[in-house]
């Protein structure tokens, strides 16, 4: 029952449990022992809670019994990033810094997997703070992919993936900021969508850069990412940018194919340092579009090329001012008090001694060093670098050189893309320049890391939405991802095209040996 | 663009953050070889382009303005490193240490 069950479908398991023959206890069960069993080699998770885990299923198998009314996912077990605040729970970022964090109040999207009635299954390893497209980032573990574990398995969002390709949860919420859900997507070999910016609330999940996070679904499926976004997205006035429209039934129409579908793949995307299996892989999903009955179209986005620097001014311009609040004071770390005045007190001596005046005016008080020492322990190397970066471009100075400057180029990257869709319905590319690297590859150059986001960065600048699903196998076995990204709103239209090539193609039903 | 040691250790302090002599190292080369990157955006006319702060741009959105219930005292001191029973404590600010 077991095998059967965790290889399923959400669908089919919602299914399952609707007609009778499957419990949510008998699901959950399966699950959590399906992490027991390989989570050791993969580690997406940083916290499961198999006995609260239970009692929920059983709770919502008695409700079931009895007749009441279920929510959208009732009995579903349900993996969450752990960047979402949950009342009374660890929502740890993977961050030194939150590690003992436990949130006063639920996000609005925790609130609406309560109340669809999913199954809470576990919190996923992230980069710290969403910063980062390995994994490596965690201040607690990397986690590995599941295909070859010497491998990461793409970032920010990479437990989130990595759980889902291992089939230790069937539904997985992530977020985006320039790719976090699509690259470890990509990288893991199942399918997850960056939502419109305003699609899905905010509220409640740990902010980054607030002008480019998203919230999104990762799943088996272009159908299973649909049962979910349906859940998460809607309006929600505790998010002031989160738009008041409403959600399409998703899940409903997800299957029915596009009618005269116009796609466009962008020249630029096909250029240098594209690896040959992924080009290759690419050109193949769009012919396999063609013989689908849609027309292809070639397409420039002029400013892409200036995407990744764009980005990497803004996400961290937003970032220093968001992690501004982790002073030591209001919650988080902070550091050892009598240790840090002690310090303070000696370098004070020392300068007296020295006679340095100078250096002893500049000397920080105890307030300012409590902050600094504190953010210094509670911080590590990729997210120091962002703040530091971030600062340096809001410094005095630099303002319209760096921050001004990006937000102009940013609004060219969405002029680009508002020409192209006059003339393509989606535009369809590599998610990831190539398969998964090694654990350890890039990690001592970060402009190498940043450029690894090329393809991805522009969906969230734009603020338009993006899918990623499987459309290949390295030779190496590792899977590739295809990249789908649909006009503002249009989440329906992507999820339809991305079910198309999913009824096409077996790429999403291959699952790694683990 | 390059940029100095003496910079960085300036932009740590705004960040309040405290770079220990090996980090100010790696810092200021890593930086420096991104900033360097960034340049190219220069190449990009943007007059009279409009900076795009939003993708979606609303602007006062305003919620009626009832009473409701804030947070309570104890939840938002629960996570406090440092509280009495009523506030959050930090080292003195005024005077030698």
């Amino acid at each position: 029952m077991m095998t059967t069950l965790i290889h399923q479908s959400a669908a089919e398991l919602l299914g399952l449990l609707n007609a009778g023959q499957a419990t949510s206890a008998e699901l959950t069960r399966a699950y959590l022992a399906r992490i027991d069993a390989v989570d050791g080699k993969v580690r997406a998770f940083l916290r499961v809670d198999p006995s609260a885990a239970l009692a929920r299923a059983e709770e919502i198998d008695a409700r079931r019994k009895s007749d009441k009314p279920l929510g959208r996912l009732a009995g579903l077990p349900v993996a969450v990033k752990d960047l979402l605040c949950t009342t009374g729970e660890p929502t740890t970022c993977a961050s030194r810094m939150l590690e003992n964090f436990r949130p006063p109040y639920d996000a609005t999207v925790v609130q609406r997997l309560k109340a669809a009635d999913a199954v809470l299954i576990g919190r996923t390893n992230m980069d710290e703070f969403a910063m980062g497209g390995s994994n490596e980032n965690s201040a607690f573990f990397p986690t590995r992919n599941p295909w070859d574990t010497t491998r990461i398995p793409g970032g920010s969002s990479g437990g989130a993936a990595a759980c889902v390709a291992a089939r230790m949860a069937p539904l997985s919420v992530g977020s985006d900021t320039g790719g976090s859900i699509r690259c470890p997507a990509a990288l893991c070999g199942v399918s997850g969508l960056k939502p419109t910016y305003g699609r899905v609330s905010r509220y409640g999940l740990v902010a980054f850069a607030s002008s480019l996070d998203q919230i999104g679904p990762l799943a088996g499926s272009a159908e299973d990412c649909a049962l979910l976004l349906e859940v998460l997205a809607g309006h929600d006035p505790k998010d002031s940018t989160s738009v008041d429209r409403p959600v399409p039934d998703y899940s409903r129409t997800v299957t029915e194919p596009l009618k005269n579908l116009r796609i466009g793949w962008v020249r630029e995307h096909f250029g240098e340092g594209l690896d040959a299996e992924v080009e290759k892989a690419v050109r193949e999903a769009i012919r396999g579009y063609q013989s689908q009955g849609a027309t292809v179209k070639e397409l420039s986005l002029p400013h892409g090329k200036y995407a990744v620097a764009t980005y990497y001014i803004i996400a961290p311009c937003e970032a220093s001012s968001n992690l501004a609040r982790y002073d030591g004071v209001h919650f988080g770390h902070r550091t050892d008090e009598k240790a840090m005045v002690a310090e303070l007190e000696a370098q004070r001596k020392d300068l007296h001694q020295r006679g340095d005046q100078k250096a002893l005016d500049d000397l920080d008080n105890a307030l300012i060093r409590m902050y600094r020492r504190s953010r210094a322990e509670g911080f590590g190397p990729e997210v120091k670098r962002r703040i530091m970066l971030g600062t340096y471009a809001l410094s005095a100075g630099y303002y319209d050189a760096y921050y001004k400057k990006a937000l102009q180029v940013r609004r060219l990257i969405r002029r680009d893309f508002d020409e192209a869709f006059k003339e393509v319905d989606l535009i369809v590319g590599p998610v990831t320049p190539s398969p998964a690297y090694k654990i350890g590859e890039k990690i001592g150059n970060p402009l190498e890391m940043y450029l690894y986001d090329l393809y991805t960065v522009s969906t969230n600048l734009a603020g338009i939405a993006g899918m990623s699903i499987p459309c290949g196998l390295s030779s190496t076995g590792l899977p590739i991802g295809l990249h789908l990204q649909a006009p503002p709103f249009e989440e329906d239209r992507l999820l339809r095209g991305a079910a198309m090539f999913q009824q096409a193609t077996d790429w999403h039903t291959r699952q790694p040996e683990i | 663009m390059s940029l100095t040691r003496a910079e960085v250790e300036k932009v740590s302090l705004l960040a309040r953050l405290l770079l220990t002599e090996e980090e100010l190292g790696w810092m200021t080369e890593q930086l420096g070889a991104i900033l360097e990157y960034m340049a190219l955006l220069g190449e990009v006319d943007t007059t009279g382009v409009e900076p795009m702060a939003h993708a979606v741009e609303v602007s006062n959105v305003f919620r009626p303005d009832g009473v409701q219930p804030g947070l309570d005292r104890e939840a938002a001191l629960a996570n406090a490193p440092h509280r009495d029973a009523e506030c959050y404590l930090v080292p003195a600010v005024l005077g030698e240490v």
